[in-house]
């Protein structure tokens, strides 16, 4: 099989860390081979921050390159827009619909774009957007965005199993967590 | 059975096999996780260092002591090493030592792109270069067998592609090496020179001698390809770039040790392919390199020295068809979204209190270079770990007034007491600002000398800035709570006014340490602000305005306060 491509958007302290966590041990375990790119430091400080996942019989570069993804999953929607570019002409975007004001747009200096979503669609893009922080105030926690928007990508991959989402989510969740997180996933993945 | 494993903890996994006992490092990114995965390791024992310098005698002492050792950094930090590694590879070693470099093309977290290629070439000694999480482990492991073998430090290169990529690696068990006994050996390790003189035509030997291992290890391996038209030589994270671009059509040249190189084993690839491009980032190593032994090759022609490669790029540049996207209309502005200070960051305060003092910020490296950020804008030079103090003395003997140095704790300790000690010592004038956050920030909360605590987070020997301070001479040390505004601006002005050098330690633990205890957020009584935006003046992300009026996002909020002391108008409620 060709090698698949997820992209984890969103804004420096928004989870991204423990989603592509999951999804690298999730992969793993359907016997792929597996990268997760990550980048940390400066970046991470309330900017945005980009994870890739890539998997397939064989995977060699550990980065997504423009119009490769299959997949963007975005934490903030602004975030969606500014990896548009990455988006393969088939792939598919899973956004969370929070907007979150970068500096720029707090000092006044630019606005937020109006009406981000219908332009996003208006490329031809497939999304799926939901409000995962209500989803996620829901099962107990506004940090479970994370786990409510792998339930939502969840939809996505026909060919694995409910049983093997349940256990890459015990395997990476801590255990004090867990049901708070498996609530965010079904909530997310019924949403 | 294999796992995912990130580039630095399978280095660290390489280290423990390897049966090394002794790892000294600074944090800094791309490296920090090696020496901290390391730490996890119950057979390895594992510090921080105050800096790259230190770190690299430490692992040298071990080395000398008979255990293999290693030390880690970031290639700005193997600069700081930079004087002990350069004779070290005079001296050699008595266990096996290992030095891992991490390079940052794309500047993903550091202040320039420099290559440290350049390193293994000047000091002489042998580079490896792995390219996946799997070479990272056994890349390391091998750098031992090469390191005693040869009686040679052996640098391991890292990059972010590498260091911070996850992929599958199957591990392996510790071998427990027996400690090599120390024996006193005067011509060997004092390196004066008399002894020197005698030791470097060993060095230029030992070269020799690793150019043969480079020809004949399969470290550097040829991936053949059917098509002839092309041969691609590379190495590190550019293999995969290529691999992932070209696939197996054309071959392709991996080279693993980067220094030295295999001139036959090029030569003769060469030979067999009618167009060499070499595939590397930054500069032109393997590319000068091929010129210089005449192969004629083409290569930052082609891909330019700047920032990181990529598949696309790769198949753009020879011709290839690339991957496009989709495209928002040029209608649509995106804004940036630049990393800034967090939430309720101690380091906020002072800045703002920096801004209104309108004095000039010659800062340093950390999380607080976000200072330079707008709307703080209240750090006018950055520079390398520690520049910030020294820098400060020549601009004020120079004859500038009215300036201050800020630097952090971590940072102070790794090379902001030399550049005091220079204050101190020629007398100049001028205000030192520690940030003392209690811990390394940037990095990601790495202790250092000033926090009390070792890497394992147990108790270790902390070092009082204060009395530091006092020892070195300065009698106007004076602390401040960086939360609190009027009590920033007043000792600043204080120490800005009087007739002798100061330091201003701006005490606050980081926001984001777990065990920082956070006010309830703060909100806005709306029928009180008038939409002055004077709170929007301090750079805080959990403000904004909304339908003119300043509100605050309470999920971001940690209460620290600052904001409330802004506003004339009582409009904050709450964080008491």
């Amino acid at each position: 099989m060709t090698t698949k491509n997820i992209m984890i958007v969103g804004v420096g302290g928004q989870g991204s860390v423990l989603a592509s966590k999951l999804l690298g041990h999730l992969l793993t375990s359907q016997g792929y081979d597996v990268k997760v790119s990550e980048v940390h430091g400066m970046s991470q400080r309330g900017g945005s921050v980009v994870t890739y996942v890539r998997y397939g019989d064989k995977v060699y570069s550990p980065v997504i390159d423009k119009g490769q993804a299959d997949f963007i999953v975005s934490f903030e929607l602004l975030e969606a827009a500014r990896w548009l570019e990455y988006l393969s002409p088939e792939g598919q975007i899973v956004t969370s619909t929070q907007q979150i004001d970068p500096m720029p747009v707090l000092t006044g200096a630019m606005n937020y774009p109006e009406n981000l979503l219908d332009e996003i669609r208006k490329t031809g893009a497939k999304v799926d957007a939901l409000d995962c922080l209500k989803l996620a105030d829901m099962a107990g926690s506004s940090k479970a965005v994370n786990l409510v928007l792998l339930g939502r990508l969840s939809h996505y991959f026909t060919d694995i199993s409910a049983e093997s989402w349940q256990e890459a989510i015990t395997e990476c969740v801590p255990p004090k967590f867990l049901e708070l997180n498996r609530k965010a996933f079904e909530l997310g993945k019924n949403a | 059975m294999k796992r995912l494993m990130q580039g630095n903890a399978a280095a660290a996994r390489g280290l423990y096999e390897a049966g090394c006992c002794f790892a000294s490092s600074y944090p800094g990114t791309p490296s920090t996780e090696i020496t901290e995965e390391a730490a996890k390791y119950d057979a390895i024992y594992s510090e921080w260092a105050p800096n790259e310098k230190v770190a690299m005698e430490s692992a040298f002492g071990a080395s000398l002591a008979g255990k293999r050792s290693f030390c880690g950094m970031k290639h700005v930090g193997l600069n700081v090493a930079a004087d002990p590694l350069f004779t070290v590879s005079y001296t050699g070693i008595n266990a096996g030592m290992v030095i891992c470099v991490a390079d940052d093309a794309g500047m993903h977290s550091s202040q320039n792109e420099q290559d440290s290629r350049h390193y293994a070439r000047a000091a002489k000694l042998p580079m490896l270069e792995p390219s996946d999480s799997q070479e990272a482990l056994e890349f390391f492991r091998l750098a031992y067998d090469i390191s005693e073998e040869y009686d040679s430090p052996v640098i391991v290169k890292m990059c972010t592609r590498v260091a911070h990529s996850q992929s599958l690696v199957e591990t392996g068990e510790r071998r427990e090496i027996p400690a090599r006994p120390y024996e006193k050996n005067i011509a060997k390790y004092v390196m004066m020179p008399g002894n020197a003189i005698k030791r470097h035509p060993i060095v230029e030997e030992r070269m020799k001698r690793l150019q043969s291992f480079a020809e004949s290890s399969d470290i550097n391996r040829i991936d053949s390809g059917n098509d002839s038209s092309l041969g691609i030589i590379t190495s590190s994270t550019c293999y995969q770039y290529v691999k992932e671009a070209l696939g197996d059509r054309y071959p392709v040249l991996k080279l693993g040790m980067i220094w030295p190189m295999p001139d036959k084993k090029l030569r003769e690839f060469s030979g067999h392919v009618e167009r060499v491009v070499i595939v590397e980032e930054l500069d032109g190593f393997i590319e000068e390199h091929c010129e210089s032994i005449g192969i004629k090759c083409e290569g930052k022609k082609l891909f330019g020295c700047l920032g990181e490669l990529s598949q696309n790029i790769i198949a753009e540049k020879l011709g290839l068809p690339t991957h496009s996207g989709l495209k928002l209309p040029d209608s649509v502005k995106i804004p940036a979204r630049p990393p800034m200070m967090c939430a309720g960051c101690p380091h906020r305060g002072l800045f703002f209190t920096l801004n209104q003092a309108k004095c000039t910020v010659l800062g340093d490296i950390g999380c607080y270079t976000l200072g330079a950020v707008a709307p703080l804008s209240a750090m006018e030079m950055t520079l390398c770990m520690g520049a910030s103090v020294s820098a400060l003395h020549g601009f004020s003997k120079a004859g500038e007034k009215n300036a201050v140095a800020v630097i952090g704790d971590s940072t102070f300790m790794h090379s902001g007491m030399t550049g005091l000690a220079n204050i101190a010592y020629n007398q100049s004038k001028g205000v030192v600002i520690i940030l003392d956050n209690s811990i390394t920030g940037m990095t990601g909360h790495q202790q250092n000398p000033t926090t009390g605590l070792n890497i394992k987070g147990e108790p270790a020997g902390k070092i009082d800035l204060e009395s530091l301070c006092r020892a070195m001479g300065f009698r106007r040390v004076r602390v401040v709570d960086p939360y609190n505004l009027k009590e920033c601006a007043e000792a600043l002005k204080e120490e800005l006014a009087a007739d002798e050098s100061s330091v201003i330690i701006s005490r606050r633990p980081c926001a984001l340490l777990k065990n920082v205890k956070h006010k309830p957020p703060l909100r806005v009584e709306p029928s009180l602000c008038i939409g002055c935006k004077a709170c929007m003046k301090i750079g805080c992300p959990a403000l904004s305005i909304k339908e003119g009026k300043a509100h605050v996002d309470e999920t971001l909020c940690v209460g620290c306060g600052v904001c409330k002391q802004r506003c004339r108008f009582g409009a904050f409620r709450g964080g008491e």
